[in-house]
């Protein structure tokens, strides 16, 4: 059975809906209002507008997939749905983070043998990220 | 055996056979999948974004306009998906059908502005074969397109799928599952928007 949620939902105006999507909105514009309307540092504006698109992600799986319903009496789908897209998310951050740490953290300890060429790509990164 | 169970008159058609309960639990596993598979392209984008060879900076081709419009289409998409599933859940087909025909309108509209980008990227030089960093962004950034694509044939069959059997325990879990997929685009999209398009503009003109 579904839950309590659920039930309701299905009755009268979707407000959860029209919520999740007004947030939505106003997440993006704010998103980009820090990142090009602001003068953070670029770590401020990196931790920002990462939160604002984690926090969007849990808007559209709170509001619009119903990831917290069950299809049983017991908990136990909503419990695997949730741990499984927990799981994954995860995954997919020491996937992001791991492998932009593991290309980017070494730059500096260069082999020697590298070509001048791939030095000049290098340095011309490092400006751009400033 | 899935005939004799019996139901609280509230719980919604998709979740009354075995097969559609299993269905939407197996498509939440398989999302799982999904997180991972844009993941590792999402690390190999962000790894490369800054090895742009002899061509144009990423954050210097990217255009607020057309990034606020494909955002905005693909957002308004989820949530009329979302009143599609909400029209389903008071047996209103009609409703459904309308609100999830919409949905795809504004689906074909996030790809018309899409691909009118990236021949634009094209036309300013920026191929998928200019530089790595260009390679990883129309792979991350078309898979996602290709998956909306997908989608748009796939709702699309299912929605005649209703028209012709109307809401059944079985059509009615398709549609939750599609509506699912969609959701989880438009999920891709806001990590795209941030992670490519933010991203690469900060870096370019901060």
């Amino acid at each position: 059975m579904a839950n309590k949620t659920a039930v309701n939902e299905h009755h009268g105006f979707p407000w959860k809906h029209l919520i999740g999507f007004v947030l939505s909105i106003v997440l993006t514009l704010f998103a980009l209002w820090v990142a090009l309307g602001t003068d953070l540092s670029l770590t401020w504006i990196l931790i920002i507008i990462f939160g604002f698109a984690f926090l969007q992600a849990a808007l559209q799986l709170l509001m619009f997939m119903h990831v917290t319903e069950n299809s049983t009496k017991s908990n136990l789908t909503s419990r695997v749905q949730i741990g499984n897209i927990l799981f994954a998310a995860f995954v997919a951050i020491v996937i992001v983070i791991g492998s932009v740490w593991v290309m980017t953290a070494g730059h500096a300890k260069h082999d020697k043998h590298d070509e001048p060429k791939t030095e000049n790509q290098e340095n011309h990164g490092e400006h751009e990220s400033h | 055996m899935a005939h004799t169970e019996t139901h609280d008159p509230n719980t919604p058609l998709e979740y009354r056979s075995e097969i559609g309960r299993l269905n939407i639990l197996g498509f939440w596993i398989f999302l799982g999948a999904e997180i991972a598979l844009f993941a590792t392209l999402f690390a190999t984008y962000m790894v490369l974004t800054h090895r742009i060879a002899d061509g144009p900076a990423l954050g210097e081709l990217f255009e607020v306009k057309s990034l606020l419009i494909q955002t905005f289409l693909l957002l308004t998409s989820s949530f009329t998906c979302g009143l599609a599933v909400h029209e389903m859940r008071r047996q209103n087909v009609k409703g459904l059908i309308t609100w999830m025909a919409i949905t795809l309108g504004l689906g074909l509209g996030f790809l018309y502005f899409e691909i009118q980008e990236f021949l634009h990227f094209i036309h300013e030089g920026a191929n998928i074969g200019t530089s790595a960093a260009w390679s990883g962004f129309f792979v991350l950034v078309g898979t996602h397109g290709a998956h909306v694509t997908f989608g748009i044939f796939w709702v699309t069959m299912v929605l005649i799928q209703v028209a012709k059997r109307g809401l059944t325990p079985a059509t009615s879990a398709k549609v939750f599952i599609t509506s699912l997929y969609w959701h989880f685009l438009d999920v891709v999209w806001i990590f795209i928007f941030t992670a490519v398009y933010l991203m690469g503009m900060v870096m370019h003109h901060g």
